[in-house]
């Protein structure tokens, strides 16, 4: 699967297509916990992506997509899968009303772009253009501008490492400001 | 920041203080934290390759780090015998001392009986239920696999202090109402974001007369009220628990002055919220009102009153988990089920939470009752609860489960349903292959 799309969307933003969905969309419709002790391969965690939630998901998301969604996204689990099934598929960001805490965690640590931004969850409807500008922490969707929240300190540092392992990497000095790529 | 000078502390603004190495913290501030436990289970092999992708080969704080097998044990595939294997071989490997085989039971169950963890102390878990040990009055929150790795590395994680929800709750449960029908109700009330990033903390006679084992319940459960911890005043019930267990793992003889001097660390260890701490928000719940209650598909904010589903057929009904797995949900089954027959069409699933309430189950005599009765009882640990072990589902069937969880899909099958109740309820249902209510079962 790409993840490189997702991975430069984490540090400026993407440009895809909209996948929306509504509230509580939680870790084990995102990935399915019978799956989470025998799928290693970012390929096979990629297949199963959404499953319960969306058949149509895996085989129709194409890299750069963005899924829009309602209150407490990835509300469950702590199983990073949830998130990494995301990205193994392309996605390049999600917007939500809210987000689970532990989501939230992972999404940041492995690179996945998380922004709350109610109005576009409000306008957006599947198979919508949208675009997400970091450097200006706003979303266009349907000829119309939103602005989010820009992420913490914290949070964009990690980013900017490329992930926790990177970041974690370069606290110890283990490695120069380039970022370490981990796939599972 | 305003004129007043703020003096009172939350529980979460002190224990994360003590975690980070400050004087205090205040609500909203981002600390590095040192937890006195990290904890991990059948993940922690995905979390070793996470480990070494950054570059080291030793765990830098190997005897803070507990292990337990649990999730998917014994192993019912190849697939997850291999995971297992490599769990085992990497323990081996770090010298980590805290590791806890197929059979002992789950990790929340099983840190607890060791005494691992202490009031007042932070546990970082791989596990979203790692908001359990609120219980004892410690710090317990859940994060994903790559932060744990990051902690085998250094030791510490950046950990925002979450703000604070007061809730009260007077009076006392009426009979037969548990502290799960408590928990059913308060997020179906509030919503299964009304904690979203918040540290619960619970205070009232209710809180303070139940027994441990149905303190656990609650801040378990708070993980799927989206806390971020939850906390439960520790008192004299705590401290005798914590320090009989210690003792026991450390082979201290009780009444010698090394026992004594643990207890008295322990208190000394507790924390408690002070009287002007400050909260985003505060609930006061009437325990006498709460109703027997029932989490319906596919939320754990669906709950409705036991009497408005009464009727429902089950297929399996499930006692065991993190949740609902204890001695004391044992005996309240057995109870039920003493002299009963499970209904023809239904099969009961019994999981203890580990082998220490299996083996005092059948000191007591509730396991005869249960077997008596036609329950099919399973290895210590999570059991079907997250669809990864035998008591999954098939299409169109219906579990009644004493977890903590009811997502679509949870239990293996997306096309089944699964309701949430305590292990009272489960067993009523057992008995009459429907959901009813325990007090009509007649015993």
């Amino acid at each position: 699967m790409n993840a490189a799309a997702p991975a430069e969307a984490a540090r400026s933003g993407c440009a895809g297509r909209v996948w929306k969905y509504g509230d509580g969309v939680n870790t084990d419709v995102l990935f399915p916990g019978k799956y989470t002790y025998t799928l290693r391969a970012a390929a096979d965690i990629a297949a199963h992506a959404l499953e319960d939630l969306d058949p149509l998901f895996t085989a129709g998301a194409v890299a750069g997509d963005v899924i829009v969604a309602g209150r407490n996204f990835g509300n469950g689990s702590s199983r990073e899968q949830a998130v990494t099934c995301l990205l193994y598929r392309g996605v390049a960001a999600v917007v939500a009303r809210s987000f689970a805490r532990i989501y939230f965690r992972n999404g940041i640590n492995q690179g996945l772009l998380l922004i709350t931004c109610p109005a576009v969850v409000d306008a957006a409807q599947t198979g919508d253009a949208i675009e997400i500008d970091l450097a200006q922490s706003i979303i266009r969707l349907n000829g119309a501008a939103h602005a989010f929240p820009p992420l913490s300190p914290n949070m964009r540092s990690i980013i900017a490492a490329g992930g926790l392992v990177a970041h974690v990497r370069h606290k110890l000095g283990l490695s120069s400001t380039t970022a370490v790529k981990f796939s599972e | 920041m305003v004129s007043s000078v703020r003096t009172g502390k939350t529980f979460a603004e002190k224990a994360l203080a003590r975690a980070a190495g400050l004087q205090t913290t205040i609500a909203g501030q981002v600390v590095d934290a040192r937890p006195d436990v990290v904890l991990s289970h059948d993940n922690t092999a995905a979390i070793a390759k996470i480990f070494r992708s950054i570059g080291l080969q030793r765990v830098a704080i190997a005897e803070r780090l507990v292990v337990t097998l649990d999730h998917a044990v014994p192993a019912p595939t190849p697939q997850h015998a291999r995971n297992h294997a490599e769990v085992r071989a990497f323990v081996q490997e770090q010298g980590i001392r805290h590791f806890f085989e197929v059979g002992r039971g789950i990790c929340h169950q099983v840190i607890t009986e060791e005494a691992l963890i202490l009031p007042g102390q932070l546990i970082i878990g791989a596990d979203s239920h790692t908001t359990h040990f609120g219980a004892l009055g410690a710090f317990g929150v859940g994060v994903g696999r790559t932060e744990v790795a990051a902690l085998w590395a250094t030791g510490e994680l950046w950990l925002r202090v979450p703000e604070s929800i007061k809730i009260v709750v007077t009076g006392a449960l009426g009979k037969g109402i548990s502290a799960k029908d408590f928990c059913l109700h308060l997020i179906g009330q509030l919503g299964a974001e009304g904690g979203r990033y918040q540290s619960i903390e619970f205070s009232g006679a209710a809180i303070d007369s139940l027994s441990l084992d149905s303190r656990m319940v609650i801040p378990n459960m708070m993980a799927e009220f989206g806390a971020k911890n939850a906390y439960l005043a520790p008192d004299e019930k705590v401290f005798d628990y914590l320090a009989g267990r210690a003792c026991r793992r450390l082979q201290l003889a009780s009444g010698s002055p090394q026992a004594a001097q643990l207890a008295d660390s322990l208190r000394a260890g507790a924390l408690y919220p002070d009287a002007a701490a400050i909260y985003s928000a505060e609930h006061t719940f009437d325990a006498a009102a709460i109703q027997l209650t029932v989490a319906c598909p596919h939320t754990g904010d669906a709950a409705r009153p036991l009497a408005e589903v009464r009727g429902i057929r089950v297929q399996q009904a499930f006692i065991g988990t993190c949740t609902n797995g204890r001695l004391e949900d044992l005996a309240l089954a057995a109870e039920v089920l003493r002299g009963q027959r499970v209904a023809a069409g239904t099969r009961l699933l019994v999981v203890p939470a580990s082998s220490q309430v299996y083996a005092d189950a059948i000191e007591r005599g509730y396991m005869q009752i249960l077997l008596a009765a036609g329950a099919a009882i399973g290895t210590p640990g999570c059991g079907p609860c997250m669809g990864n072990h035998m008591g999954v589902l098939a299409p169109g069937e219906v579990c009644i489960s004493s977890a903590n969880r009811n997502f679509k899909g949870r239990m293996g099958e997306p096309d089944a349903e699964i309701y949430l109740a305590s292990p009272a309820v489960v067993a009523a249902a057992a008995v009459a292959g429907y959901i009813i209510d325990p007090r009509e079962i007649g015993n």
